[in-house]
């Protein structure tokens, strides 16, 4: 008997379906992450009411800003003008007509291309310390670039600069002279000591006669006229380029057996940590008046900027121990196993893992140091948040404005500390060793 | 040896200067070296001082600093402005980083005694107002019983207005502010019924608002705050003269003499005072340490008080301060310039 039916099988393939919709692309990602449980539609539909309502309320706000305008009542007539009675709109002319005041303070106009140029200089001097392809060469001009920069911004004989170079110089002549005669301590005493002379009692003198010799200067600028971002920026990044040695140092010194470096590094950190930064400020501004002679004139950024320098230094120094306490004891035990002294030690072995752990700390440490840049303004200098707005607004035309230079300033430093942000993940990222 | 020769120079050097800062060194003559005159002024107050867009400054208290540095220096333009805040103007003053503060500063008693000032005489007879939403209904200060008011803190303006709702029975209750502009914005944005500061701030502070007619000032003024220029306590011959720089503006608009006719009148006068003020005639400059023609170049730097009044804060700018009290004591006002004689 023959088989009347075989059993069905299917002879051709089906064609592919495709997954059901909620299964696949914008609607599964949007089931899976924003509507996946009823709490979590509720917060998802809040969040979202919430970023629609601040929306709808400042875009229309900043979109219906006007450019051009000589005062705010101009700005107010033209927004009416367009948009019909009763409307209101950001008046960005303010920041278009004071944009040069925001950058430079009351900087000569003329000299603009200093601070510029310094700027430009800054990137390349810095560019080799930030990525390790550049030429190793370049960090030469990086450490020259402190003088250049003083000289282009604040102007005057170039030998002050030179001289204060020259300092370095004289420390490496003294130790190179001293050394072989009597050893290694004495002769890095006199690598300290040298230049430490040489630049309270040379160095001046010295520039004054080769100035009288060969004049080159330009013309100077005083620290009055520095203000607005010029400012943050003199502040922050000097700030920002001195603290992380002395930070490093000071974290060394408290891990030290050392009694005296030991508790001298604990006594400043644990002070600097307990003043508030406006504190040191007013000391620096107007309590060391006191003690000066009159007629001192110990220039007002110089004072702010150590002050800077010592209280991010602290912060560091604290950032930078908790790096070296998540090291293992058997990585200090391995250098001392190959031999290595200290100094080796920590700058081939201890070092490099520590900074690698704490470059997240260090670096919200620097956003914070640019940011409280602007608290110069409690000691009379003009910083771009406060200081150069309040002369803004003082002006007639511009009074009765009050969200727009606050907006415009806390963009440019968004961009700045973003970009620091960015950058500090870049080189985690670049770092990372483990695999985790 | 060389050394320790400089340190002890060093250390003689500050001990003697700071001997001579207890006793008051010279500011004049710290002044005419340096070549420059350090005057405190406001980081901001419109009309009073503020920068233009090219960094000058302009204003009713910068006129001061100005006619100051021209009858000491000659030259109005050498003058080295140092914004000061209302928390740090008088340790500016007294550590000696400003020659005179400019800074529409109240004379009150504990300054002048207490805080070791000298105010030398008022550019500026103001007095604390309030400003209220029309819509609020209220048309005295005396209605004001329990409302909420914006006050600038650090300032006089907090104390008068603890005193006048105590002297009148009332309660209030303070919005703390820190600036101006801000007491602006928490006042429009309903923090506030009122806004209190000085009469000529608020009257400044209305303009600028989009919609002026819906505010009133209300009539009482509930403080005197006689606004002035003040230095250091101790050197009277300083305070002389940034004292007489002021009278002098002040008594050229009483005798007419004005920047433009000044060069004139300096030549054809026939009125005796007007001589020597002008030093044409008698040694005033000499009594006072300065020039023969320091008031003449103090009058040129902005003109007479009144031309400065009108150019800075007058009626004719967008602030429009009435003379009122700052009128001459011929018009009924309070200024009243002593004898050049």
């Amino acid at each position: 008997m023959k088989a009347t039916s075989a059993p069905f099988v299917r002879r051709e393939m089906l064609a592919p379906a495709a997954p059901p919709i909620t299964e696949a692309g914008a609607v599964k990602w949007l089931r899976e992450n924003l509507f996946s449980s009823p709490l979590n539609v509720i917060l998802t539909v809040l969040g979202v009411g919430a970023v629609v309502y601040l929306v709808s309320h400042i875009a229309p706000w900043m979109l219906r800003g006007v450019w051009n305008a000589g005062s705010l009542s101009e700005c107010r007539q033209i927004i009416e003008a367009r948009y019909g009675e009763g409307v209101t709109g950001a008046c960005w002319a303010l920041i278009r007509e004071r944009w040069p005041q925001y950058l430079f303070g009351f900087y000569p106009s003329e000299l603009y291309w200093r601070p510029v140029l310094a700027f430009v200089l800054m990137l390349v001097a810095i560019a080799p310390v930030l990525f390790d392809a550049l030429p190793r060469k370049m960090l030469w001009f990086a450490l020259v670039y402190p003088a250049i920069g003083f000289w282009l911004l604040w102007g005057g004989s170039v030998w002050v600069p030179v001289m204060a170079l020259a300092g370095f110089g004289v420390g490496y002549g003294a130790a190179k002279i001293v050394q072989p005669i009597a050893g290694a301590i004495l002769g890095g005493i006199a690598a300290v000591l040298a230049p430490v002379l040489w630049w309270l009692f040379l160095s001046g003198p010295a520039a004054e006669t080769l100035q009288s010799v060969l004049p080159i200067a330009l013309q100077e600028v005083r620290s009055r006229e520095f203000g607005g971002f010029i400012l943050a920026f003199t502040i922050g990044f000097t700030g920002i380029a001195f603290s992380l040695p002395l930070g490093v140092l000071l974290a060394l010194g408290r891990q030290s057996d050392m009694f005296i470096v030991n508790k001298l590094s604990v006594g400043f950190i644990e002070f600097i940590r307990g003043v508030p930064l406006i504190t040191l400020l007013f000391t620096a501004s107007l309590l060391l008046n006191y003690f000066l002679p009159p007629g001192t004139d110990f220039d007002i950024i110089l004072r702010v900027i150590i002050m800077v320098v010592l209280f991010a230094a602290a912060y560091i120094a604290e950032v930078v121990r908790g790096g070296l306490a998540a090291l293992p004891r058997g990585q200090y035990e391995a250098a001392d196993a190959l031999g290595l002294d200290y100094i080796k030690a920590q700058r081939l072995i201890i070092m490099p893992q520590a900074l690698k752990i704490s470059i997240p700390g260090i670096v919200s440490t620097f956003i914070g140091l640019f940011k409280d840049t602007t608290l110069v303004v409690f000691v009379g200098l003009l910083d771009p948040l406060k200081g150069i707005t309040d002369a803004v607004r003082a002006s007639t035309d511009w009074k009765g404005v009050y969200w727009e230079p606050y907006i415009f300033v806390g963009a440019i430093f968004f961009i700045i500390c973003f970009g620091m942000s960015r950058y500090s993940m870049y080189l985690e990222n670049k770092l990372k060793t483990d695999h985790r | 040896m060389k050394q320790s020769v400089f340190l002890g120079t060093l250390a003689a050097t500050t001990l003697l200067a700071g001997a001579a800062l207890a006793q008051g060194t010279s500011t004049l003559d710290t002044v005419k070296a340096r070549g420059e005159l350090n005057c405190g002024v406001n980081t901001g107050l419109v009309g009073f001082a503020a920068p233009d867009a090219n960094g000058n400054w302009q204003g009713f208290d910068v006129a001061i600093c100005k006619a100051v540095a021209a009858a000491v220096l000659g030259d109005a333009s050498k003058v080295v402005y140092i914004p000061t805040t209302s928390s740090d103007r008088f340790e500016q003053l007294t550590s000696g980083k400003i020659d005179l503060l400019a800074r529409n500063t109240t004379w009150t008693f504990s300054r002048d005694t207490d805080l070791r000032m000298d105010f030398v005489g008022v550019n500026y007879y103001d007095g604390q107002g309030f400003m209220v939403r029309k819509d609020l209904g209220v048309s005295s200060a005396k209605e004001l019983n329990g409302a909420t008011i914006c006050i600038q803190t650090g300032t006089t303006t907090e104390l008068n207005l603890a005193d006048y709702f105590k002297a009148n029975n009332m309660t209030y209750t303070a919005v703390p502010i820190e600036t101006n502009a801000e007491g602006e914005q928490q006042y429009l944005a309903g923090a506030c019924d009122a806004y209190t500061t000085d009469a000529s701030g608020l009257a400044a502070t209305r303009a600028a608002f989009a919609d002026p007619e819906n505010h009133i000032i209300l009539p009482e003024i509930v403080s005197k705050e006689p606004l002035g220029p003040s230095v250091r306590h101790g050197d009277n011959a300083w305070a002389d003269i940034v004292g007489w720089t002021l009278n002098a503006l002040v008594a050229a608009e009483e005798y007419g003499i004005t920047s433009t006719n000044i060069d004139e009148l300096a030549t054809s006068s026939q009125n005796p005072e007007v001589q020597r003020l002008l030093g044409t005639s008698g040694e005033l400059g000499k009594m006072i340490g300065l020039e023969p023609n320091w008031a003449m170049n103090a009058i040129k730097a902005g003109g007479n008080y009144g031309e400065i009044f009108a150019a800075t804060i007058g009626e004719s700018t967008p602030i429009g301060l009435a003379r009122g009290l700052n009128a001459q004591w011929t018009q009924g006002g309070l200024l009243y310039a002593p004898p050049f004689r």
